[in-house]
């Protein structure tokens, strides 16, 4: 549904752009055997705002550069091959877009950040439903503004961090729309570094080598209902202010150091309605101020929420929490959080009164989880009588935990969201 | 040695200790799995439960069978009978009797509620436990004659196995915070049938905290076939050697 | 048929049996006597093989028994308190004898199990029985297959009048068979008619081992408890 309706209105938006183009713009073709043969010719004798056809078959052309507006749309999907020598497509112009096209081995390089296509100070691009395979970086913006990267699919097989570069790398850029694009095997799927007022919207990144999403120093942003699964690390949103966080899935991020979601020195941001599954962390939170937590799922994952001593004002409200081996873990005594309102699976407390509120307060972190702060090798020991029975008399007689990390008002029902 | 351990078995059944554990067994685990709105908190419910109960009833019931059963033994050493065979025989007849109130008790509610490979191995690692400390009962009620002594050592040894074990190795890992202790514990944690099986069913249960830390060296070690087969052969050795030694002081002993 | 050589066996820093050496033959009854703790018991559970002496050797028919066990099948043990699971029935233990030593070689012998009436009683559970019934039980098994050795602990204790004189008769049969039997016990009139020879005991060591009539001749007396009150006395003297 979503795609077929995307599709229609991509080609209504195509139309009309043909259509206002005709009165002054040409179209040039490029095949095979025809005069212009290749797309580099065709980008050289053509105009500003002209439209290039390629027809389908593979191109060697090494770096193509495109510097005037132009809009170049793959036919039947041609192949542009970068030999794994050359970055394949460099946009150097305003008003630039790429399209239905699929773009593989581009070069790759240590010291020069090689992509498949790289957008070079320019505005009002767009690049959609391009395929990219095997690349070094696949979409390469640097300082871009109001660009739109949609619905491409970008993969590539990289096996260590070194030696790949990111799916979608935005680095310095404003107003930027990262949508419906699918990204894995890079080191990260989505990179943002100084991008602000953009949106990331419904991308699926996945088996990245490091994170599916990488966002630092970028303020004022949303990303909503994107899929980050299995990546290594999974997501990290660091040195930011106010980013919305919306409905997203973060799943299946296993690991030592791997979080569904990393926060680090995070302020006046919103994380509403995710999910997260099955991640060793679900949320891992440091330094992070003003931002409420709501209404998110948290299923199955090793610690639903890290939350460390450093957060302040952190409200976390209407939550449910399922199956999760620890509910809360920290590392101090000092709590500033807000932890009421939310539904807890291992609540034991009864509701006399029936208001669907738990009579007595629930503590969701355990005196283990505090052990294995201290010393995760004792995660060994986890779930024997000995620690069941440190447990039960922690419940009593709180020593260890922090006194008011509680949550006065529990569920007794799940949430339904 | 047949005809032993099927009177073995017709009395142990007889007595009513072994039904009720039954009964009590089911209870829980039908109990456990019908409050728990999902499964899998019911397994973690009843693995507290295998862990616990099943080590200490089998060893308590044992020991005290064996010191019931000592003029019973005494007549059937003044048989024409092997004393391996009637020792085997008490060994085979008490794991059997426990084996089969586990499997009725907790085994069938699991089967009806989880029959996952998860569920088996649960089965499995109860069936292995009742056995284990039917073998470290027989060599305590072995080791002495007097019986307050023998119980004495049997709620001892199940104290140590379920309870301070886990605490010496809460201790070491304290004092050697500074070490990677990963794989020593891995070899520490052989050394007790109940924290072996408890490792076993947590990688199944727990995988996404176990993934972190120590967890992921366990994983790569237990989580393989060969892995989780060398820890079965580790619970094995644990039937063996006790039954071993029990059976050579058995043979020697002053009736 | 029954050599001791030389046994010794400590109890810690008791000495049950001291350097012993005894030698049975069939045909005899012999009367095992003593004070309490003077070895009897240990003596016979040595030759049971329940307990393993430290030092010296046993043989049964010219063997061994360290190490084997079929000699067992030879003999018919009563022990001193005789006692079973108590959830089994009499039927179910004596069946279960049966099926532990049934062999085609051996003969049943029901007489005392038919004399003592058990078949009346033969569903009630052992835990129920009294002493004497738990006793019958254990006569009646330790004659049932016919074995060439009888070795009896205090075997009239706790009987009635009647069963142990059905018991003694039943003594009396097995010896004029050639049997091989061994008695403890300490009510010394009760042996009077069945006895051929004495074993007295003291400390783990032999005092001595007389044929009985060679002891009566000796002592001038008839009773048999008088006879060895006498010669007590005469070794403290």
């Amino acid at each position: 549904m979503f795609l077929t309706s995307n599709l229609f209105k991509f080609i209504g938006v195509y139309a009309l752009v043909l259509f206002s183009q005709l009165l002054n713009a040409t179209t040039i073709h490029v095949a095979k055997g025809s005069a212009s043969n290749t797309i580099q010719k065709a980008i050289d004798i053509a105009n500003a705002s002209d439209t290039i056809l390629v027809s389908s078959g593979i191109y060697f052309e090494k770096n193509i550069i495109i510097d005037k507006p132009l809009t170049i749309i793959g036919q039947n999907r041609p192949v542009l091959d970068g030999e794994k020598k050359y970055e394949i497509i460099s946009i150097k112009a305003n008003h630039v877009q790429i399209m239905g096209f699929k773009l593989q081995h581009s070069g790759y390089g240590t010291l020069d950040d090689v992509a498949a296509i790289k957008v070079y100070e320019s505005e009002y691009v767009t690049i959609s439903d391009n395929i990219i395979d095997d690349t070094f970086f696949g979409i390469y913006l640097q300082s871009g503004k109001n660009c739109i990267i949609k619905n491409n699919q970008i993969i590539s097989y990289g096996e260590e961090e070194q030696q790949i570069g990111n799916g979608i790398h935005c680095w310095k850029c404003e107003n930027l729309q990262i949508i419906g694009n699918r990204i894995t095997g890079h080191r990260d799927g989505i990179y943002f570094e100084f991008v602000t007022h953009s949106v990331i919207w419904r991308n699926i990144s996945k088996k990245n080598i490091r994170y599916g999403l990488h966002f630092m120093f970028s303020n004022d942003d949303a990303y909503i209902s994107n899929v980050f699964s299995e990546n290594g690390a999974g997501v990290s949103v660091m040195f930011t202010h106010r980013v919305k966080m919306f409905n997203n899935v973060f799943s299946n991020n296993w690991g030592d150091a791997a979080y569904g979601l990393l926060l680090k020195e995070i302020s006046d941001s919103y994380i509403n309605g995710n999910k997260f599954l099955e991640n060793t962390s679900g949320i891992y939170m440091e330094g992070v101020n003003n931002t409420p937590v709501q209404k998110n799922t948290f299923l199955r994952n090793g610690w639903a929420i890290k939350i460390q001593a450093s957060c302040m004002n952190v409200s976390l409200n209407f939550n449910n929490f399922f199956g999760n081996t620890f509910d809360i873990g920290t590392n101090g005594f000092l709590v500033l959080n807000s932890f009421n309102y939310n539904y807890w699976d291992k609540y034991e407390g009864y509701d006399i009164n029936r208001n669907k509120i738990g009579d007595i307060a629930y503590r969701p972190i355990s005196m283990f989880s505090m052990i294995i702060e201290q010393n995760p090798q004792a995660m060994i020991l986890f779930r024997s009588i000995m620690v069941s029975l440190l447990d039960k008399t922690e419940k009593i007689i709180p020593s260890l935990t922090p006194e008011n990390l509680k949550d006065d008002f529990p569920l007794m029902r799940a949430i339904d969201l | 040695m047949r005809k032993v351990v099927k009177y073995v078995i017709l009395d142990i059944l007889r007595s009513k200790i072994i039904i009720g554990y039954t009964i009590l067994l089911f209870l829980i685990s039908f109990s456990v799995f019908s409050l728990e709105d999902n499964t899998a908190k019911g397994l973690l419910s009843l693995l507290n439960l295998e862990l616990f109960i099943v080590p200490l009833v089998s060893i308590i019931f044992s020991t005290i069978y064996i010191y019931n059963s000592s003029e019973f033994i005494e007549l059937l050493v003044s048989q024409p009978l092997k004393r391996k065979s009637i020792w085997l025989s008490l060994f085979s007849g008490l794991s059997t009797s426990l084996v089969v109130s586990f499997l009725i008790g907790s085994g069938l509610p699991i089967l009806y509620f989880e029959p996952s490979p998860t569920g088996i191995i649960m089965i499995l690692i109860g069936c292995m436990l009742s056995v284990i400390f039917v073998a470290i009962a027989l060599l305590a009620s072995v080791l002495t004659r007097d019986k307050a002594k023998g119980m004495g050592m049997a709620i001892f040894l199940w104290l140590y196995f379920a309870i301070i074990f886990d605490g010496l190795v809460l201790f070491l890992l304290f004092q050697f915070a500074d070490y990677p202790l990963e794989k020593p514990m891995m070899a520490l944690s052989a050394l007790n049938p109940i924290d072996l099986s408890r490792i076993i069913i947590l990688l199944r249960l727990d995988v996404s905290a176990l993934m972190g830390y120590t967890g992921a060296i366990f994983k790569d070690f237990f989580g393989t076939t060969t892995g989780f087969i060398s820890a079965l052969l580790a619970l094995g050795l644990w039937i063996a050697i006790p039954l071993y030694f029990s059976l050579r002081i058995f043979r020697k002993k002053d009736l | 048929m029954i050599t001791i050589n030389n046994i010794s066996k400590h109890f810690g820093k008791l000495k049950a049996l001291d350097q012993l050496n005894l030698q049975f033959n069939s045909g005899e009854c012999i009367a095992l006597i003593g004070p309490n703790g003077s070895g009897k018991t240990t003596l016979i559970k040595s030759i049971l093989g329940m307990v393993v002496p430290d030092e010296g050797s046993i043989l049964f028919n010219k063997i061994s028994i360290s190490k084997n066990w079929k000699y067992r099948s030879q003999i018919g043990y009563m022990p001193q308190i005789g006692r079973y699971p108590d959830n089994m029935t009499i039927g179910q233990v004596i069946n279960m004898m049966k099926d532990i030593r049934k062999s085609e070689k051996n003969v049943l012998d029901e007489e005392l199990v038919e004399k003592f009436a058990l078949h009346d009683i033969m569903n009630k559970r052992m835990r129920t029985l009294s002493g004497g019934t738990r006793q019958k039980v254990s006569a009646s098994l330790a004659f049932l297959f016919n074995a060439d050795v009888l070795i009896l602990d205090e075997p009239t204790a706790g009987l009635d009048p009647v069963s142990s004189e059905i018991l003694k008769e039943k003594i009396v049969k097995e010896k004029t068979k050639g049997k091989l039997i061994i008695i403890t016990s300490h009510v010394l009139s009760e042996l009077d008619d069945l006895i051929t020879q004495i074993v007295y005991m003291q400390d783990g060591k032999l005092k001595f081992q007389k044929e009985i009539n060679l002891l009566k001749k000796e002592t001038g007396e008839e009773k048999l408890s008088k006879a060895i009150a006498k010669i007590m006395l005469q070794n403290q003297l």
